[in-house]
């Protein structure tokens, strides 16, 4: 393969990036998805739209906005310096702040459409065998909803690898730190390196084809209802 | 009936006649020129009729996006190494290149005082990051890391430095406070003859080697007479006048 150095350097990179980013979001989308199944509030319909934003805006917007958000004059860059945790943008906790918010859609959509199928009767039998309400969720709901983790799970990892408007806005291309396989492989085709080019990007297509490929196999849509 | 295609044709001779004394340039324009070349443009139509439709964007995607067909006349390039492969490879009229502006390197800051007028901030380093282009992507930041070889800073500054795709984003890091200074173009940040806010220094030419743009016409605008005025525009007095007030030699 024609992998170099960096572009091995930019692959862990990428990897890490998207396993923290996943697990993160499904720690805060499970709450947050549950809310979003079970509310009756007017609120519902507003922070749906929030959540879904991602999907239509595009990243550099959200990279747009992060920068100058993010920044020392900015209002997280001020909250984050007067912690005395420093600036985000540059940084690979940047990136993971990024990358939550542009990959939240993709991870609390799937687990709100599970919690939203199962519906109140498998809830109401438990209660009735005197099942505790997190007992009910950890044996009842996490169970029944298992396809909706799997979708948000392998959503939620390939979306962040596939991640690139936001991290070109924010992260500074620095080696390590920020330079994930996206950016890496722009340079490579802005400076003409083609060949090293062809072996990231056939590895990016070839990586997404799998997992889609192992979601549809392992998550056949319709078994469930018949 | 018979009206019918006599119409036609005078129609089409129309077309053809205004084709002739009015024709259309597109124009690929490296990012750092964007400001003086809208001028320019304008400045263009207004003396000629042509009109000149620009793209604005990074050296080397233009290129690849030329070698695959893209539909532009006039390439006015961040380097003169582009326009010089793009000739020899065939892709553009021989003959046709030549310098349009030279740019100048600028250590810049949003921050007025924080860059003083010889730059000894760069020895200081009292940053946390120093912003410039991708070396391998963009001639102001190869001029970037040769000035600070120069200065035998190269290693000690390396680890702050945060890398833009093009001199236009490394502005905005610089421009958004995240980096406290930056190397950009001149042209980014002058106006009237001085810098436009901030504080600035402008790196003397013997730090690095010069940034020559060089302008090129693509094979395929070789008979487009638009193409061709414009490019003997570039070269008036009257252009260079704007480009020199952007902060450009010529």
């Amino acid at each position: 393969m024609l992998l170099s150095e960096a572009d091995l350097g930019a692959i862990g990179l990428t990897l890490k990036l998207a396993t923290v980013v996943t697990l993160i979001l499904l720690v805060l989308g499970t709450p947050l998805a549950w809310w979003l199944a079970r509310t009756r509030s007017w609120l519902k319909g507003p922070v749906n739209a929030l959540v879904a934003l991602p999907i239509v805006l595009p990243p550099v917007v959200i990279g747009f906005y992060l920068l100058v958000a993010m920044g020392p004059h900015g209002p997280v860059g001020r909250l984050t310096q007067a912690l005395g945790l420093g600036g985000l943008p540059f940084t690979f906790a940047g990136l993971v702040v990024a990358s939550v918010i542009y990959t939240l859609p993709f991870v609390v959509q799937p687990i709100q459409n599970a919690f939203e199928a199962i519906g109140d009767q498998p809830l109401e039998a438990a209660a009735t065998l005197r099942a505790a309400p997190l007992d009910r969720f950890f044996s009842v709901v996490l169970p029944l909803a298992r396809p909706g983790y799997l979708t948000a799970t392998v959503m939620g990892f390939a979306h962040t690898v596939g991640e690139f408007g936001v991290v070109l806005m924010i992260g500074g291309n620095i080696p390590d730190k920020t330079r994930v396989i996206s950016v890496q492989l722009y340079d490579h085709v802005e400076i003409q390196e083609y060949a090293q080019a062809h072996g990231l990007a056939a590895g990016m297509l070839v990586f997404s084809f799998a997992v889609l490929l192992a979601l549809y196999l392992l998550n056949p849509t319709g078994r469930r209802r018949a | 009936m018979k009206k019918l295609p006599a119409l036609l044709t005078s129609l089409l001779c129309l077309a053809l006649a205004g084709a002739a004394w009015a024709d259309d340039v597109q124009v690929a324009v490296a990012a750092n020129f964007t400001a003086p070349m809208k001028t320019i443009a304008a400045e263009f139509a207004k003396a000629t009729g042509h009109t000149a439709t620009l793209s604005f964007g990074a050296t080397g995607r233009f290129y690849t996006q030329i070698k695959n067909g893209a539909p532009f006349d006039v390439f006015l390039s961040a380097d003169d190494e582009t326009p010089a492969k793009l000739e020899q490879e065939g892709a553009a009229v021989s003959g046709s290149r030549f310098t349009y502006a030279t740019g100048q390197l600028v250590l810049w800051s949003a921050q007025p005082d924080f860059v003083d007028a010889q730059g000894e901030v760069l020895k200081k380093g009292n940053f946390k990051n120093i912003a410039l282009a991708a070396p391998k992507l963009a001639p102001y930041g190869a001029a970037a890391i040769e000035t600070l070889t120069q200065l035998g800073l190269l290693d000690s500054l390396s680890p702050k430095f945060v890398q833009g795709e093009s001199i236009g984003q490394t502005f905005g890091f610089v421009s958004t406070g995240n980096a406290e200074l930056g190397f950009v173009a001149l042209s980014q940040v002058y106006e009237n003859g001085k810098i436009k806010s901030g504080s600035a220094w402008i790196v003397p030419e013997r730090l690095h080697s010069p940034i020559r743009q060089d302008a090129v016409i693509l094979a395929r605008a070789k008979d487009n007479k638009a193409a061709a005025a414009l490019a003997e525009f570039l070269k008036s007095e009257k252009a260079r006048a704007v480009i020199r007030a952007y902060g450009y030699t010529i």
